[in-house]
């Protein structure tokens, strides 16, 4: 797990479903192999209504033109973030497309799950709404141990919820490693 | 301690007298489910962590089903069942559904039950998130990853946390225009999207169970829609009627214990509701059936995990039965055994199928069609933005292929009614 995280952040409202992250119907690309594996970074977030992609303005495409990784690391959203469909291929593709680490309101359940075990990306709760503090393209640094988020656009800091039960599996890199490190796997 | 049945079987499953709320606990998996949409993914994640030649941890728990990308000519769709069939020839894996035979069935979430995979007591993760749909049985049904179900195919065991229960009880006995998705959409407006999230969801009370079991299927089918970890029935005679004649695998009815303690518990009258609608693009965007009836509409679609079981059928038949549909109204039975009931159950004397044909329907095969769009040649998908008043589960932008269509959420009743007036309509007017 990176202790820092600094780079251009981009902004989304609530409800941003799996369908959204990677509409389904490039779910027939296998992960499993790596050229397949890299086209779900360069769909990600392709379902996002154009008009709510990237906030406040809209209308900014999440990865470029030429293919992923694009230049967001942070993403940071309203509630329920990646509620909709178990599809691991949500936060893949964000991790593919070059996503370190989410910062939403709430998470849906599986989504939170995944990015964790799959060690996709950190996914940050916020007591915050950062949605209306923070604009797509604001640089902004991460301090996992800190719990702390600092725009460096607006030089504004805010304080997220502590990663609590899901900091072990993080710091181990994914389940596999966890279950290891726990002795529940040889 | 008094426990839930959702704390119970979690106990149960990893081998503690008791759990609580918030526990993380490792547990046994008594089934794993996965598709061909998450199959192949899973498969990448069990080799690459335990080798090419890795054996599952146990092939008679590792069910396989193709459902989602079937009848398409897409080719990676295709290969991705080939990667199934791979698997399940290496492991030895008897439980499969293989597409082109006479065992294919459909649906995942409906064929599990068919197949005898669904007990009362036991642990079901599945690579699907409405594998929830199976605590109509009263077991713990939940969806997972790639990455877990990869865990789980060489380990057996998982680690989840013990989540609250909130119970729902639908008092007296359903009249003939509602349906079990009036009352789930009911719920999921009232609680919102996130309103269940970790927790599971119980149903209980005299008019869950005077429901059938795919209408409680469909009660569990969408608490994933209230962010729910899984839904709960307690099983009844009904529930033991239909394993009985599916299974003869042993299995520990679960229920609550007197004293048990609830997050919250929500009482309804079915007799004051009203059939409703989810308008775009949220499940929990409701609306009366009736308030919508200036909304004109392009298509109609009857059909998947959570509508297109028989029972759905047989609902949307005493509807269409001696009408004509205005709209194009696509029928897509979910499995193979829901296919033969349509020319098998009549209403008034025709069978649903002729009943659909009549009417002007378009019937497709089985499978999830175009409940989740999938490639563009696929049955009853939204190429175009049109508005469509679908009995699927999920109305998010793109859901059903175009990410400008719009999708309103509805029970077979409703959908039908619409699909005569070619707007939405309370099925109250036709019944
Ligand atoms: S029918 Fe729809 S909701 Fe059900 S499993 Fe298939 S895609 Fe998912």
């Amino acid at each position: 797990m990176l202790d820092k995280i600094q780079g251009k952040v981009y902004v989304l409202g609530d409800d941003i479903d799996t369908d959204q992250i990677i509409p389904a119907h490039y779910l027939t690309f296998n992960p499993a192999v790596p050229e397949e594996r890299r086209m779900f970074g360069v769909y990600a977030l392709s379902g996002v209504p154009l008009a709510q992609a990237g906030l406040p303005e809209g209308q900014r495409p999440f990865v470029p033109e030429g293919g992923a990784p694009g230049e967001y690391r942070i993403v940071v959203a309203g509630k329920n973030f990646g509620c909709g469909s178990s599809r691991e291929h949500a936060p893949l593709a964000l991790d593919e497309a070059g996503v370190e680490a989410v910062i939403a309101e709430s998470y849906a359940r599986i989504f939170f799950r995944n990015s964790v075990n799959g060690g996709y990306l950190i996914p940050y709760e916020t007591p915050t709404r950062l949605v209306d503090e923070i604009r797509t393209g604001d640089e902004v640094e991460l301090d996992v141990r800190a719990n702390r988020l600092t725009n460096r656009t607006t030089g504004k800091s805010y304080e997220l919820s502590p990663l609590g039960d899901i900091l072990p599996i993080l710091e181990a890199g994914d389940v596999f490693a966890y279950a290891r490190a726990s002795g529940m796997l040889a | 301690m008094a426990m839930t049945m959702t704390e119970k079987i979690l106990a149960r499953a990893a081998g503690r007298d008791a759990v609580r709320p918030g526990d993380n606990i490792w547990v046994n998996v008594d089934v794993l489910m996965t598709h061909d949409v998450c199959g192949p993914g899973t498969i990448g994640v069990f080799q690459q962590h335990f080798g090419k030649d890795a054996r599952v941890w146990d092939p008679e728990k590792v069910v396989i089903i193709p459902d989602h990308y079937i009848f398409t000519a897409d080719e990676k769709a295709r290969r991705n069942v080939g990667i199934l069939r791979e698997f399940v020839a290496q492991q030895g894996i008897r439980h499969f559904y293989d597409v082109g035979t006479d065992r294919y069935k459909g649906v995942c979430h409906v064929a599990l039950p068919e197949g005898g995979h669904t007990r009362p007591g036991e642990v079901l993760f599945g690579t699907d998130s409405h594998t929830c749909t199976a605590g109509a049985f009263g077991e713990f049904a939940t969806g997972i990853g790639n990455t877990d179900a990869g865990f789980v195919m060489g380990t057996g065991k998982l680690w989840v946390k013990v989540p609250e229960t909130m119970r729902f009880i639908f008092e007296g006995e359903l009249p003939p225009y509602l349906m079990a998705k009036d009352l789930i959409l009911q719920v999921i407006g009232d609680i919102g999207v996130d309103g269940a999230t970790y927790r599971a969801m119980e149903f209980a009370g005299d008019g869950v169970y005077s429901l059938n079991i795919e209408e409680r299927m469909t009660l569990c089918n969408m608490v994933i829609e209230a962010g729910g970890k899984n839904g709960v029935i307690a099983p009844d005679q009904v529930t033991l009627d239909y394993l009985r004649a599916r299974t003869d695998k042993p299995f520990t009815v679960v229920t609550n214990d007197p004293g048990a303690t609830f997050h919250s518990e929500r009482v309804y009258d079915v007799a004051k509701l009203e059939p409703v609608v989810a308008k775009p693009h949220s499940p929990d965007n409701r609306a009366l059936a009736r308030e919508l009836s200036e909304v004109r509409l392009d298509r109609a679609y009857i059909g998947s995990c959570t509508g297109g079981k028989i029972t759905d059928f047989i609902a949307a038949a005493r509807i269409l039965k001696g009408r004509q549909v205005a709209i194009d109204t696509f029928i897509v039975p979910a499995t193979t055994e829901v296919a033969k009931g349509l020319v098998r159950e009549r209403v008034e004397g025709q069978t649903l199928a002729e009943i659909f044909r009549d009417a002007g329907c378009k019937l497709g095969q089985p499978s999830c069609a175009a409940c989740l769009g999938g490639p563009a040649d696929t049955f009853g998908r939204l190429n175009e933005p049109l508005k469509c008043i679908s009995t699927t589960n999920r109305n998010f932008p793109g859901r059903m292929g175009h990410k400008e269509g719009q999708v309103f959420l509805a029970s077979p009743l409703t959908a039908a009614a619409s699909a005569v007036t070619g707007r939405i309509t309370d099925p109250r007017e036709m019944l």
